[in-house]
This record gives C-alpha cells, sequence and structure tokens, in this order.
C-alpha cells in the first residue's frame, strides 16, 4: 500500500496534462540502492515450458537482500510489452528489466532502452550489438542446440532405424539450429540417420502438435523430439506409440517411463544466479552473457529407459567435447537442397550460425 | 516442392488422415451436436468455447483429484451445464442479446479455467483408455488410427438419437416448433423460454464432454492453448452443416480428416507451404460452402427464430 | 409496489419533467454504470473468496489504468486498435450482419502496408507519400477481404459469420505464408518479419503524448461512420436492412450494395489498424499482427450495443483493464487470467442489464396509458 501511496501522490503532481511520462522515474533516485526487477513472460509462468523454466530460476533473484521482484505474465510481443515494461518502471520503479521471449527486443526493449538510459534492460536472446544497441540493454541466452546435438548422439545410437522425428513450432534460427545439430549429433554416431520435421506454424498448438508426432511415427521415425512451447503433448503421445523419446526446454523424463532417452535442458538458473550475485554486489549486469555446457548453462537429462548403454557412453563423452569448445558444425556441409552452406569449421558461437536459414542434408521438411 | 516422398507416401498420408478424422473430430461433433440443439430452439450460444475450455480443465483436474477419468468426464459435462444454463437464464430476460451473451460467456469460460487451471498444467491425470478396433490389421499405423475412444461412438450415437429424436417424438418437435416459430409454440401450450432455457443448458453439458475429450484423451493434457478456438470452429460448423446432427458428425470428420493433412503431407515430404496445407480444414470448409451454397435450401432448413439467419 | 412508483414520481414530475433524449441518456448512463458497480461487487466477493483485498484490487486499477498521465496513455494506446476493430464490427451490425472477420482483416491490411512499402521505401519515395499509400493499401485489403464476406452472404446466400471466421483463419495463414517467405527479411532471425519501414517511416506519437497516432484515427473514424450510420439516409436504408431485409427488398433499397458497402468500410476499419500496428507500433508485419485486436473489437461493439461513437468509451475501458492487469499482477501476484475473469464477469452483467432498458420506471417518459 505504501508504494501506492508514493506513486499516487506523484502522479497527482504530474496530472494529466500530458506532460512526458519520461519525467517519472526521478523517483528512482530517491529509491535508489534497492533493486527493482521487472520480469515480463510471454506466456503463462507454469506453462511446464519455456516460461516455467524462466520463472523457476528467476526465484534465485528473489532470494537477494533489498531486491524486489515484479512479474507479469501472458505478455504478448505488441506494443503491450513496451506499455507493460514501461509500467514497471514508472509504477514500480523497476530498474531492471528482463525480456524473456525473442519477439521484445526489436523494436520495444531497444526503444525502451534508449527512452530510460538509467534503466537497464537484458533479453533473453543472442540479439544485442555492440555497435548498434544502447550499453543499457544486453543479452542472456544458453546455445540449446549444443544439448540437442548431445541428443541426437544419444538417439542416434538407441534408435534402430537411425529415423528421428522432429515437432517444431516454426522455422526461425534457434528452432532450425536444434534440428540441425539433432541431425550432426545423430550422424557423428550413425552416418546414415536422418531427420524428419514437422512445423506446426506456432509455439503452442497441443492437437496440431499430437497430430504432427502421429504423422511421424507412421512415417516410421522411432525416435520423437521436439521445439515447442510446452513439449508434454509430444512426449505424451510418443510414448503411447511406444516409440522413443527426446526431451526439450525441462526435463520430461516422467511423462515417457518406457521410451525416454534423454533431453535437452536450460540451465538457466547459472544465468539467474549470476545477476543475482552481480545485483547484491553492486555490479553492473553482462551486456552480453551467452554460453553453453562450457559455461554450465545447459544439461542433458538424466537417461531413461530409452537410453541404451552405448548411446548414454557416446553422450557424455559428447558433453565432455562440449565442454572443452568442440565444434558442431565443422567442415563442408550442404542444405538439403544442395547448396553448400558450411564451408568451414565454426566456432559454437559464431554469429553466422545465428542466422542459419537452412535444414541440413539429411533433415527431410522444408522452412517454407 | 516434393522433395523426398516415399513409397507408400499416399497410404500414409490417407491412413493419417483417417486416424486424423476419428481423433480429431470428437471434440467438434460434441459442441457442434450441443449448439445444434441450442439453435434448434430458437437461441445461439457462442459461448460453447468457453464451456469447451472450462469443461477441459475440469475434466483434467477431476480426473486429478479422483483418478477416475470418467468422473472427470462428468464434472466437465456439469461444468459446460452451468454455463450454459446461466446463458440460458440470462437470455430468457427481454432484451438480452444471445449472441453478445456467448461472446461474454466465452471470455468468462476461458478466463476461469485459466485461473484455476493453473496448478493442473504440470502434474500428469489418468485419461481415457481407447478401444483398439485396429489390431488385427498386423499395421501399426492402421492400428493406431482404428483406436478410437468409447466417446467417439457416444457422439455418433448421440447424433443418430437426435436425428431420429428431431423427427419422430413429441420433444424433438417441440424443441422444433419453438425454434421455427415462438408465437406457435406458445399457441400450443408450450413454454418458449423453458425449452430454450433447457436445450441451451443441455447443449452446454455436451460441449463440457468435448472439453473433457480434449484433456482426458487427445491430445490427453490440459494447457492454455488447448483448445485453440476449436469450440468456435465448432459452432459454425453447425451453421455449415444446416442444423442437421447427422450432417454435423460429418463435418466433424471433415473438419478433422483436413486437419490432419498438414502434418501428413509434411510427414511424407510435401512440405512447402506447409501454412496453407495447416489451415486446410478452413480453406476446404470455406469452398465447400461457397460451392454449395443455395440460399434457399439453407434458409428453409434454419429454424425461423435464430437471430444470426434473419 | 412499481406502480406506485410509477405514479408518485410521475406527478412529481408533471410540473417539470425532463425531455425523452435527456431520459434516454441518462438511461444509457445509469444503467451501465449500475452493471460496473454490480460486477465489481460480485468481482469483490471472488476476491475475498482467495483471501484477496478487493480495496487494494480495485485501486490498483484505478492506477494502473486511469491513475496517472503515463497510465492513462498506456490506456489509450491499448484502446486504439480496439476502436477501429470495434468499428469494423459494430458497421456491419447495423445491418445485421455478424462479422467476426476483423482478425483477418487487420492482419491482412498490416501485411499489405507493409509489402507496399517495400519497393516505396527502397525508391526513397518520401513519407508523407509513402504513408498515405501503405494506409490506402491496408483499407483496401481489408476492405476486399470482409466485403468479400459481405459478397458471398448476399449473392451466394454464404452464412457470413462461419466466412468470416475462415476467412480470418485464412488470412492469418496467408501472413506467416508470406511473412516467413517470400517478404521475409533474412536478417529478421527469430522474428520472422517484412523489411523494416524504417524510422524515418514511422509514425510518431500525437505530439503531447506518447499515443500514436491510430487513437486519432478511431476517434474520427468513429464519428464519422456514426453519423453515415445515423444521420445519413445511407445509414437509414442500412438500419432498415438490418431490421428485415425482406421489407427492404420489396421497397426497392439496394440491399446487396449496402450490404457490400457495409461491410467494405468494415473490413477497412479493421485493415486501417492494421497499418497503425505496421507503420506505429512494429515497423514491419509479422507475427505479432495477431493479437486478438479482432476477437476483442467483437466485444467492444456488442458492449457498445454496436453504436458506433460508444465504442470510444468501451475500447478505453478494455484498453484501461489490459493496462491495469499488469500492475495487478506486479502487486498482487495474481495470475493474468484475473483480468480475463473480471472481463468476462462484466460482459456478462452488462449484457444482463440491457434487459433493463425501458423498464426503469423514473427513467420512463411520462405515457397517459401507463396510469390506468
Amino acid at each position: 500500500m505504501s508504494r501506492f501511496e508514493i506513486s499516487r501522490r506523484s502522479l497527482i503532481k504530474t496530472g494529466l496534462a500530458g506532460i512526458a511520462a519520461s519525467a517519472l522515474p526521478m523517483r528512482i533516485a530517491t529509491a535508489a540502492s534497492p533493486v527493482t526487477v521487472g520480469i515480463v513472460y510471454v506466456g503463462p509462468r507454469d506453462d511446464f515450458g519455456w516460461n516455467q523454466a524462466h520463472a523457476v530460476a528467476a526465484k534465485a533473484l528473489k532470494g537477494v537482500s533489498a531486491v524486489t521482484v515484479v512479474e507479469e505474465e501472458n505478455v504478448p510481443e505488441t506494443d503491450a510489452v513496451a506499455k507493460s515494461m514501461e509500467s514497471m518502471i514508472n509504477l514500480d520503479g523497476a530498474n531492471l528489466v528482463l525480456a524473456t521471449s525473442f519477439g521484445y527486443y526489436n523494436p520495444f526493449v531497444v526503444d525502451l532502452a534508449k527512452k530510460y538510459p538509467k534503466v537497464e534492460f537484458r533479453h533473453a536472446a543472442p540479439l544485442w550489438s555492440k555497435d548498434k544497441d544502447p550499453k543499457n540493454a544486453g543479452s542472456y541466452f544458453p546455445y540449446l542446440n549444443q544439448a540437442h546435438y548431445v541428443n541426437g548422439v544419444a538417439a542416434g545410437l538407441s534408435s534402430p532405424s537411425g529415423k528421428i522425428g522432429f515437432v517444431a513450432a516454426k522455422p526461425i534460427p534457434s528452432v532450425l539450429s536444434n534440428i540441425n545439430s539433432v541431425l550432426l549429433g545423430a550422424r557423428s554416431v550413425k552416418p546414415d540417420a536422418t531427420v524428419r520435421v514437422i512445423f506446426t506454424g506456432d509455439w503452442s498448438l497441443p492437437v496440431r502438435e499430437a497430430e504432427a508426432t502421429n504423422a511421424l511415427v507412421d512415417a516410421g521415425c522411432d525416435v520423437i523430439t521436439c521445439h515447442v512451447d510446452s513439449p508434454k503433448v509430444v512426449i505424451q503421445t510418443a510414448e503411447g506409440r511406444g516409440v522413443k523419446t527426446l526431451g526439450h526446454n525441462a526435463s520430461q523424463a516422467p511423462l515417457a517411463p518406457k521410451g525416454f532417452i534423454t533431453g535437452a535442458e536450460y540451465k538457466w538458473e547459472t544465468i539467474y544466479k549470476s545477476f543475482a550475485a552481480d545485483i547484491a554486489a553492486g555490479k553492473t549486469l553482462p551486456n552480453f552473457l551467452v554460453g553453453g555446457f562450457d559455461k554450465d548453462m545447459l544439461q542433458n537429462t538424466a537417461y531413461g529407459a530409452g537410453a541404451s548403454d552405448a548411446a548414454k557412453k557416446a553422450a557424455d563423452a559428447a558433453i565432455a567435447g562440449l565442454k572443452k569448445g568442440d565444434p558442431i558444425y565443422k567442415g563442408t556441409l550442404k542444405d538439403n537442397k544442395g547448396n553448400v552452406v558450411v564451408n568451414k569449421t565454426y566456432d559454437n558461437y559464431d554469429p553466422y550460425l545465428d542466422g542459419m536459414n537452412w535444414l541440413l542434408e539429411g533433415v527431410q521438411g522444408s522452412i517454407t | 516442392m516434393i522433395d523426398v516422398v516415399q513409397d507408400g507416401a499416399v497410404v500414409t498420408a490417407l491412413i493419417a488422415m483417417l486416424g486424423g478424422a476419428i481423433r480429431v473430430s470428437t471434440p467438434f461433433m460434441f459442441v457442434a451436436l450441443g449448439e445444434c440443439l441450442t439453435e434448434k430452439s430458437g437461441r445461439i450460444n457462442l459461448g460453447l468455447e468457453g464451456s469447451l475450455v472450462l469443461g477441459a480443465m475440469i475434466a483434467y483436474a477431476g480426473s486429478f483429484l479422483t483418478g477416475s477419468p470418467w468422473a472427470g468426464v462428468l464434472f466437465a459435462g456439469c461444468a459446460g451445464l452451468v454455463l450454459g444454463a446461466l446463458h440460458g437464464f440470462i437470455c430468457k430476460l427481454p432484451k438480452v442479446n444471445d449472441i453478445a451473451v456467448g461472446i461474454a460467456f466465452m471470455s468468462f469460460g476461458t478466463g476461469l479455467a485459466f485461473f484455476f487451471g493453473k496448478p493442473y498444467i504440470q502434474p500428469q491425470a489418468p485419461r481415457l483408455e481407447a478401444i483398439h478396433l485396429g489390431d488385427w490389421t498386423g499395421d501399426h499405423r492402421l492400428a493406431q488410427a482404428l483406436e478410437v475412444n468409447p466417446l467417439f461412438f457416444v457422439g455418433v450415437a448421440l447424433a443418430v438419437f437426435m436425428w431420429w429424436a428431431f423427427r419422430n417424438t413429441r420433444w424433438g418437435l417441440i424443441v422444433r416448433m419453438t425454434g421455427d416459430s415462438a408465437p406457435a409454440a406458445k399457441a400450443m401450450g408450450v413454454s418458449v423460454d423453458l425449452v430454450r432455457f433447457l436445450a441451451t443448458a443441455v447443449g452446454g453439458f455436451m460441449a463440457g464432454v468435448g472439453g473433457a475429450f480434449l484433456s482426458l484423451y487427445y491430445p490427453g493434457s490440459w494447457n492454455q492453448g488447448l483448445s485453440s478456438g476449436q469450440g468456435l470452429m465448432a459452432v459454425a460448423l453447425v451453421i455449415f452443416a444446416r442444423w442437421g446432427p447427422l450432417r454435423c458428425i460429418l463435418a466433424a470428420l471433415l473438419f478433422g480428416a483436413a486437419g490432419a493433412l498438414g502434418p501428413s503431407l509434411q510427414s511424407v515430404g510435401i512440405s512447402q507451404g506447409y501454412y496453407f496445407f495447416n489451415a486446410a480444414p478452413y480453406i476446404l470448409t470455406l469452398f465447400i460452402m461457397v460451392a454449395s451454397a443455395r440460399s434457399k435450401v439453407s434458409a428453409r432448413e434454419a429454424p425461423g427464430e435464430l437471430s444470426i439467419t434473419k | 409496489m412499481a406502480d406506485m412508483t410509477v405514479q408518485s414520481l410521475s406527478i412529481a414530475q408533471i410540473k417539470r419533467r425532463p425531455s425523452v433524449g435527456t431520459l434516454r441518456l441518462a438511461e444509457a448512463i445509469i444503467i451501465p454504470v449500475a452493471a460496473l458497480i454490480v460486477s465489481a461487487l460480485i468481482f469483490s466477493i471472488f476476491l475475498l473468496v482467495l483471501d484477496k483485498s478487493p480495496i487494494t484490487f480495485f485501486t490498483l486499477i484505478w492506477t494502473g489504468g486511469f491513475g496517472s498521465s503515463f497510465s492513462f496513455q498506456n490506456t489509450l494506446q491499448r484502446a486504439a486498435p480496439l476502436i477501429l476493430t470495434g468499428l469494423a464490427f459494430a458497421v456491419p451490425a447495423r445491418i445485421g450482419l455478424t462479422m467476426i472477420g476483423g482478425e483477418g482483416a487487420l492482419v491482412l491490411g498490416g501485411l499489405s502496408a507493409a509489402a507496399i512499402a517495400i519497393p516505396l521505401v527502397s525508391a526513397g519515395v518520401p513519407a508523407f507519400l509513402t504513408l498515405p499509400v501503405m494506409a490506402i493499401a491496408a483499407m483496401l485489403a481489408g476492405g476486399l477481404w470482409i466485403g468479400f464476406a459481405g459478397w458471398l452472404r448476399y449473392y451466394r446466400g454464404v452464412n457470413e459469420t462461419i466466412s468470416s471466421l475462415l476467412l480470418s483463419y485464412i488470412a492469418i495463414a496467408t501472413m506467416n505464408f508470406f511473412v516467413e517467405g517470400i517478404l521475409r527479411d533474412p536478417a529478421s532471425a527469430n522474428k520472422p518479419s517484412t523489411m523494416p519501414i524504417g524510422d524515418a517511416y514511422r509514425i510518431g506519437a500525437i505530439p503531447g503524448t506518447q499515443v500514436h497516432w491510430g487513437l486519432a484515427a478511431g476517434l474520427i473514424l468513429a464519428v464519422v461512420l456514426h453519423i453515415l450510420m445515423t444521420r445519413t439516409t445511407f445509414g437509414f436504408a442500412a438500419r432498415v436492412t438490418g431490421g428485415n431485409a425482406r421489407a427492404a427488398l420489396a421497397q426497392g433499397l439496394p440491399v446487396g450494395k449496402l450490404i457490400v458497402i457495409c461491410t467494405m468500410i468494415a473490413g477497412a476499419c479493421a485493415g486501417l489498424a492494421g497499418f497503425y500496428e505496421v507503420a506505429a507500433v512494429h515497423g514491419q508485419a509479422n507475427a505479432s499482427l495477431v493479437a486478438g485486436y479482432g476477437f476483442t473489437g467483437i466485444l467492444v461493439a456488442f458492449l457498445a450495443r454496436q453504436v458506433p461513437l460508444a465504442v470510444i468509451p468501451v475500447a478505453i475501458l478494455f484498453g484501461a483493464l489490459n493496462a491495469a492487469g499488469g500492475v495487478i499482477q506486479r502487486r498482487m501476484g495474481m495470475p493474468d487470467a484475473t483480468v480475463l475473469v473480471l472481463q468476462g464477469l462484466i460482459f456478462v452483467v452488462l449484457l444482463t442489464s440491457e434487459t433493463f432498458y425501458g423498464r426503469i420506471p423514473f427513467l420512463q417518459p411520462k405515457r397517459v396509458e401507463d396510469r390506468t
């Protein structure tokens, strides 16, 4: 209530006369040392998927003394997110805003960072550019495709046919990279492995995801994985069909007691804990915090009943290699239309890979 | 562009469409039949999307808490019944627009489901079992396509019953008469308000059961994106089916089969333009409507009291 | 009892009785306000059951929706597209059509605006020429889309409710197809979008505010369409058709033409909303155009009883609830669905309250036959 009183008074002072609201952040200066973190989610915080993974990890921030966390869920990637973030700054006095969905960045986070230079913005995708973007903005992101590569390795040695099915939401680089990495992982142990992909067209379409899973199994795939917001339906349906599964995002092991091999998981808590430590130490957060196994930002779900012993061994070896920085995209690779898309060895964090718009040869599917 | 079309791709796609028709159609069927009953009595309840979503949530929660999926189905039906009854009661008042109230209930039901459904997204509830009708085929794809949930048969039986009852029973006659001409029904001593109230409430019950199918069988889990407008589409299908219960079944099957087209074409290597394949049910429905539009026929079959057709 | 009240009031009012117009206006204000209060009371019970404070809740609604210059502009910004999509439903409703395809018209309008901007921007055509062309393209695309549903309705007998709903899904598929296909800007990595129009071409805010010009367009169109639908022969003919299409035909009204024009106006409104989403909000077309504005517009129009002018306050109410929803989540730790429940409740109660129009004794003009 007391917080409300403060804002109420400042509001009366400001009045409705159309005075630019940018005058309001002055208020933050009076409440200087405490940090208020505003977090925006694109879906419900308990979606058993992307948003929940963030929300659970972000609890680390709440443990820091003098930190207040305010959260808003189901914020669409429209001007609604700009207004929500601005409202956090103006009404709640947020001085750190964490925007957790891809589509928030451009133009909304960038514009607001310019407008509120004293507020720090961090966005969960590797989009911040040192040259173009404001210094009070930044990115944090684990490269999940490394864990999908490990998934592929385990699948290659756990699948009799070497045919992997992938239910994907949209053909964007972060999804394509996971698809291609599964293929490369599988081919590293089984050179004739293939990945068949079905795009559902959106992040949460449970019925179509189930249909896609069934279609992939009907087409002969005996391992199913996915990149959609909430993988529960895909894993459950695949288990029901008696095929093996690879998880995505968080642990789905309990959903597939018979066929679960392993899963690609974010370890967002590594990032959020480091944010919490920086805040507690009074430091500014890094502008660009990305990583993979090398920085303990990823993990693979504990092996399930679907993983063969050879698969476990090879997957563990792959993780060890990735920790050392072994590259995934190397040599000459063609896309599935015959164009050479990789002609040298790329570092796992090479910006070229952030913009990939191709599916490798061996992936059956089309991005348009 | 066709990159790799496998042997038997056509067969795979056809089997997928058969399976899709059976798996995906059931919720459409229940909502459409419920709406068919309501509209036959001369009222429109556009809010069945809300009943569907609330039903799905309640069914999942009910199954999770009681351990019995069929109890969940019953709870879901009751949730739909309550929303339907509320709709029926409010629309009984003079000057209240039934379409508008329906849209309000769509929002209200969905809101309630999302609000109270949060704790049930992650847990696993016992699901409805399928009847395995295709195990004799020896083909795992056919066997899967012919795994049918009992609710599917309930829906079909319900449609046949409604079709028969509308023609051959006194109740059916009363509902139809109320829908075609309220003054005539009144003249016969029928309470128009009561008939419409009951038809809306029972229609809501059916929509709730449709929701239970979504969360307890296929896709078989509860989350906020579960329905994605299926209830609204099912209501529209009633117009497409020209208020015939049997045609509602056909429309639902067709819609389900067309919905399976997108994923199955991609699975056999026909993947370019998948947005349009995924939109196949909508395109196909529109195409059929335009091609078969005979305004005189549909005008004759529409209940005369329906505000949407006036 | 009620009769007594009527009588005593009527007697008291014999000397100076308010005009019919004043009474109608009073009715149109008192009933919705009372309905809002009733829904607030019902919702308070809901909150008390959940052990949350209704006082905090409604204070926050005020703070987040209206309580400051920032909050009010937040509300207006969220209301802007809803005024336009509300009009897109209200106008065909006047002619008796339930046209629920505003979402599709908005999406296609946005796509067309962004698409036509690509060659113009790359050719360096100045903004003051490019923007009107974009707006016209958007209105044309939306107008033709919904107009098509109107045409199908009159000339082919295809029910417009279902066809416009189907067309919405098709429009969204079309937008995705182009945005992720041939119109995709290769630089739009994880958010497939058309080529950005660039800051020089973005429409800024209305001077002195932070709200984009879409709000002004909505306000102007609401007034213009209100006049068109209530004060002109065209509007009269449309209303006659809406009342009884057969009678209108019998009177020789060009029903088909009226239907197509009304539906095209509706589509143009929604298309224009899409234009502002592209030109003022996103700077490009992408899947974020599908934000549900078209569907919310249906509710807005219904609560406004399909009166174009009334769309404005209702859209602002919606904007305020959405703006305040965020504050409620943040301060009270309640889920986003809270506002959905409140919204649904408000709609239900407001729509139920329509039954009281013309039935509240002291708000009725005195009629002699009442006193029998």
